[in-house]
Formats: structure tokens, C-alpha cells, sequence
């Protein structure tokens, strides 16, 4: 629909057939904001678009703006605890302070690397642990008895509906000491020494693999649902072999569930908090816990500020390519 | 189908689905334990659910979550209704690119960061104009608000452009205005989506540690943040108690929605089909 035919309805919304609408008409100062409205162009269509834009601007992205106003500031004990960076000198000049000693910090201090790397070492290889349990999976509920499919994907949610935290906190039972496997390996005589697992990393990436499983399955399943079954069929009559088949048709077509997929695991792994903080040890630097440490215990609101920052600087290729993959999905009509 | 295939497709999923319910399992197990070791079974017993009774600390911060998950979810439907609705079907505006950039980015960025930014919002605009006043159930609201909003958003939108234009294009050429052809055509046609996105803006809400510990003051610990300290001290068979009655509540709750919603559709389905077969 036009833009024309949108403007011409919201007016007719605006004083048509209504006898409320009719009433405010012969209300003058309506009339007036009516007549600034319309020569703003702001019709019912604006408006409809204008109330979760604005809500967004100001809650999502505005809020960036402050996160880099704090990193360029120094931090003070005070509340709240970091220096302005605009101020009024005695003579009334305009003096803008910008401290970038936070970055070098972050740069100079290598506590920030090692977390920075090891985070997206643990990040990815978390990925590529739920791309290799979980592909299965989406492709054998895909091929599943139709009635069998929704019942399937139920279960691949339900876990995702129950708390977070709670279900990492179930793998504290398992993992320990003298937890589930443990007892169990040590009631079969396999071994006689617990095995330590918890406050490893392996404990980090067992968290991460089972926290963010059902993102990685559920793109998959939408995209291996999809699937034209026919060229597989045509590719098979011609004589292909099943593994070859898979390879050359099934694969390359499903690319787009598999990088939405690899993004909404590994982009929130990155910053993860929880899962390192329960299940990992003390030396499992992640930045998101770092940040955490900088921000609740030190009170350290400006070298937080630019762990955030750098965080962004790295996700910001990811994300970008999650969002043109998200979009290309949206308007195929997923 | 290759029949080594299938087998390894169904072990495959097999041990997916094992890996996802074993941990849930155990703590539901475990819950009913006499011990207060939480691994070592010593006798079955509910008294762990007696205590959790008891709690006046958990219970009450059970109750604010409550509270805050359900204005939440309210307010994240209308705000991503609007969103979803705007995206898929107002085609070209100047700042589109931008919008679904704002609707997308909420569902992968980390936690932390979005906790942090918020939180220097609130501060800078309480030092500019004073509101909000301290920090507690609205800033907690707020953040809720806007990384559920862009979940409810998505699933409007994928709802919106997988049924057809048609029916709404032809009420308003019928003469049906844009804001009643709204509210009589599109919003019956994705109520299934708008339940879904209730109900995952609730539980996200219920769920949230991170965001609400940055964006949360004095007095206002939701249940994740009283859970988190409890659970760094080490298992408690309590929390497990809690786990169950959380499990139980969800599911019985998901497989509800399910039902109905299976049934909505399937009555939709077959009014089409009469439709169609009137009009023959």
C-alpha cells in the first residue's frame, strides 16, 4: 500500500465517522496539533512505528553511547563513581576531558587478553559442540513422522522454558566430586579416584553445550524442515550414495540454519557470566565474568565500561552477520 | 532410508534428548531426598519442600518476580506487537534497517554488556532529570521489557509473513480502517504467536540473573539473584525443591498452551476448509 493511501487513512481515522474524533475536530487547539502533525508528516502509520522505535533508541542503543562516555572516564570514589568529562573551568570555558587510560589498561594489563582469547576459545569450541550434537538431532526431527515432529520439537524446547540457572546448577550435581558420574563410575569399579570435573573448563564447555543446544537445533530444524526432500530423491536416482548426497545437496543448502545457529550459540557465549562463575574454576578467565569481577567488586564502573566496549569491538562482525542472515530468513517467510 | 542411517539418527537423538533431561531428571530426583548431600540418596523424603515453604526469603523474592515477569510479559507483547507488525507489514520507511537492527541484536548480545548499559542509563538519567528514582522493580521492568520485546518481535514477524496478506488487504478495501482492520483480522490471526510471546517474555523475565543484578538496588532481589547466592555457597536440596516445582509448573503450563493452541488451529483449518468448500 502507498504511502499516499496511509496517510489519506490515517486522517480518515483521524475525524472520520467517529463522534468522539468529530467532537475533538471542533476543539481548536486539536485542529492546530492535528495541522503540526500532519506538516511534521507524522500521520497513525508514524505513530504506530514511532512508539517501539523510541523505546528501543532509548533503551537499546542510547544506552551504548553512555557505555563509551563512562570507558573515557576516570574512576573516582564518589557516587556515582566516575568523573564527568564535561566540565565548566572557573572561566567559564567548556573543557572536555577524555581519559583512554582505561584501553591502554585493558591493552597493557594481560589478565584482559587471556580472558578476551579465552573466551572465544571456549566460545567457539562450545559451537562447534552443539553444531556437532545438534545437527543430528534437527536432521533426524526433520525426517521424523510427521506426528512425531511437534512432539519432538516440545522436547527440544521445554528445557529452554525452564530456569537457566537452575539447570546449570544441576550439572554441579553431576559433575562433582562426589557426584551422579562419579558415583556411578566408582559403583561399576571403572574407576577408584573421582574424576575432577567441576571447576575445569571442561565443566565450561559440558554448561555452555547444554544451556545453548536447543538455539542451535531449533534454526537448524526450521531450515532441514524446509528442505526440498525431491532433490534428494532425483540426486539418488541418478545414482548417488547417501553420504555423498548429504554432502553435496543437504549440507550446502542448510548453511543459513547453521550460521544462525553458530551465531545465537556463540555470540552470548563470548560474554557469558553464569556458567563460568558456577561450573568454572577460579583460573577460567572469561570476559564476561571479568567484567562482572570489575563492576561488583572493584566498583571499577569506567575499566567495565571499556571491557564492554572491547567485547562489542569483537562481536560486532558476528552479529552483523547474524542480523543478514536473520533478515534474508525474515523475508523468506520463515 | 539407509538403515545404518536411521540408526545412528535415532542414537544421535537419543543421547540429545538424554543429555537434555538427565540433569532436569536428577534434580527432580534428588529433591525428594533425605540427605542433605544432595548426590547421596539416603531415603526418600518431602521435607525439603516444607523448608522451602518456610523461606520467607525465597518466597518473597519468588513473588517480585512474579510481579515483574507479569508487566513484563504485558507490556513486551503490546511494545513487540507493534515492532513485529511494523516490520513485516508497513513495508519501506526511512530507519527500517535500523529498527531490525534494534529487534535483532537484543536476542544475541551478551548479558553483561546489556545489563551494564542500562544500568549507566538509568545513573545518567536520574542525574539529568531525575527519574527513575534509585534503582529497584521499574529499572528491573524496563530492562525486561526491552530484551523481551525483541523476541516477541521476531515471533509476530515470522507469524505475519507466513499468513497470507490477503484477508486484511481486502477488508481495507472493503473500507475497513487500518486500526480496526487490525484489531478484527490480524490480531485473531496471530493470537497463537501473541500467547507464545507472553508466556517466552514471562519465563525470560522469571529467568533473568544478569541484567536484573546490574539494574536491581536495595531491597529488590529477584528469585534468580537469591538462587545465584544460595547456589555459590554449594548444592542445597532446597534449590532442588524449588527446580521441581519450577519444572512442574512450566511444563504442565507449556503442554496447556500446546493443546489449546493445536486445537485453535485446527479449528481455523477446518472453518477454511468450509469456507472453500462454500464458495465451490
Amino acid at each position: 500500500m502507498s504511502r499516499e493511501g496511509f496517510v489519506a487513512m490515517g486522517e480518515r481515522m483521524m475525524h472520520g465517522a467517529d463522534p468522539l474524533a468529530r467532537m475533538l475536530w471542533r476543539f481548536p487547539p486539536y485542529r492546530w496539533c492535528v495541522a503540526v502533525a500532519r506538516r511534521l508528516g507524522l500521520t497513525g502509520r508514524t505513530a504506530v512505528i514511532a512508539i517501539p522505535y523510541l523505546w528501543l533508541l532509548l533503551f537499546f542503543l542510547v544506552p551504548f553511547a553512555f557505555v563509551l562516555k563512562i570507558a573515557l572516564a576516570e574512576a573516582l570514589i564518589a557516587r556515582p563513581p566516575y568523573s564527568s568529562l564535561i566540565e565548566w573551568s572557573e572561566d567559564t570555558y567548556l573543557t572536555i576531558k577524555l581519559n583512554i587510560g582505561n584501553f591502554l589498561f585493558l591493552i597493557e594489563d594481560d589478565l584482559y587478553w587471556k580472558a578476551y582469547l579465552n573466551s572465544g576459545k571456549i566460545a567457539l569450541i562450545s559451537t562447534l559442540g552443539c553444531l556437532l550434537l545438534g545437527y543430528p538431532m534437527a536432521y533426524a526431527m526433520a525426517r521424523a513422522n510427521p506426528a512425531w515432529r511437534n512432539v519432538l520439537l516440545m522436547l527440544v524446547i521445554l528445557p529452554f522454558w525452564t530456569s537457566f540457572l537452575l539447570r546449570v546448577y544441576a550439572w554441579i550435581g553431576i559433575l562433582k566430586n562426589n557426584g551422579l558420574i562419579n558415583n556411578v563410575l566408582m559403583g561399576l569399579g571403572i574407576i577408584d579416584q573421582p574424576i575432577v570435573m567441576m571447576q575445569t573448563d571442561f565443566a565450561v564447555y559440558v554448561g555452555i553445550v547444554y544451556t545453548y543446544l536447543p538455539f542451535m537445533i531449533l534454526p537448524l530444524y526450521a531450515n532441514l524442515e524446509r528442505l526440498d526432500v525431491t532433490l534428494l530423491e532425483a540426486a539418488a536416482d541418478l545414482g548417488c550414495r547417501p553420504t555423498k548426497v548429504f554432502f553435496t545437496i543437504t549440507l550446502p543448502l542448510s548453511i543459513p540454519g547453521i550460521v544462525a545457529g553458530c551465531m545465537l550459540v556463540f555470540i552470548p557465549a563470548v560474554g557469558e557470566f553464569v556458567i563460568p562463575a558456577l561450573l568454572g574454576g577460579p583460573d577460567t578467565l572469561m570476559i564476561g565474568r571479568v567484567l562482572w569481577d570489575e563492576f561488583f567488586a572493584n566498583r571499577d564502573w569506567p575499566v567495565a565500561s571499556a571491557v564492554a566496549i572491547a567485547v562489542l569491538l569483537l562481536l560486532v562482525v558476528p552479529i552483523m552477520l547474524f542480523q543478514h542472515f536473520q533478515s534474508a530468513e525474515a523475508e523468506a517467510g520463515v | 532410508m539407509n538403515n545404518r542411517r536411521s540408526t545412528f539418527l535415532v542414537s544421535a537423538m537419543a543421547f540429545g534428548f538424554a543429555f537434555l533431561y538427565i540433569p532436569i531428571l536428577s534434580l527432580i530426583v534428588f529433591s525428594f531426598n533425605e540427605s542433605k548431600l544432595v548426590t547421596v540418596w539416603a531415603g526418600f523424603s518431602t521435607k525439603w519442600y516444607g523448608a522451602l515453604l518456610q523461606n520467607e526469603q525465597i518466597l518473597g523474592a519468588a513473588w517480585l518476580s512474579v510481579r515483574i515477569a507479569f508487566m513484563n510479559a504485558t507490556v513486551a507483547v503490546c511494545l513487540g506487537t507493534l515492532a513485529g507488525f511494523v516490520l513485516a507489514r508497513m513495508g519501506r520507511f526511512r530507519g527500517r534497517l535500523l529498527l531490525t537492527g534494534m529487534t535483532t541484536a537484543p536476542l544475541v548480545m551478551p548479558e553483561v554488556i546489556t545489563g551494564l548499559s542500562l544500568l549507566l542509563l538509568f545513573v545518567a538519567l536520574e542525574s539529568m532529570i531525575g527519574w527513575p528514582q534509585g534503582r529497584g522493580v521499574t529499572t528491573i521492568t524496563i530492562a525486561h521489557i526491552t530484551f523481551s520485546m525483541a523476541y516477541v518481535a521476531v515471533i509476530i514477524q515470522s507469524r505475519l509473513s507466513s499468513v497470507d496478506e490477503s484477508v486484511e488487504e481486502a477488508a481495507q478495501d472493503l473500507g475497513a480502517r487500518p486500526a480496526k482492520v487490525f484489531f478484527i483480522i490480524t490480531l485473531p490471526i496471530i493470537s497463537p504467536a501473541l500467547v507464545s510471546g507472553w508466556l517466552l517474555a514471562f519465563t525470560m523475565s522469571l529467568d533473568d540473573l544478569v541484567i536484573a543484578s546490574f539494574v536491581s538496588g536495595p531491597g529488590s532481589s529477584t528469585l534468580p539473584m537469591v538462587v545465584f547466592s544460595k547456589v555459590r555457597l554449594g548444592v542445597s536440596p532446597e534449590i532442588n525443591a524449588l527446580a521441581t516445582i519450577i519444572v512442574l509448573l512450566v511444563a504442565s503450563g507449556i503442554v496447556a498452551a500446546g493443546l489449546v493452541m493445536n486445537q485453535a488451529e485446527k479449528r481455523r483449518q477446518r472453518d477454511v476448509q468450509m469456507a472453500v468448500a462454500a464458495n465451490e
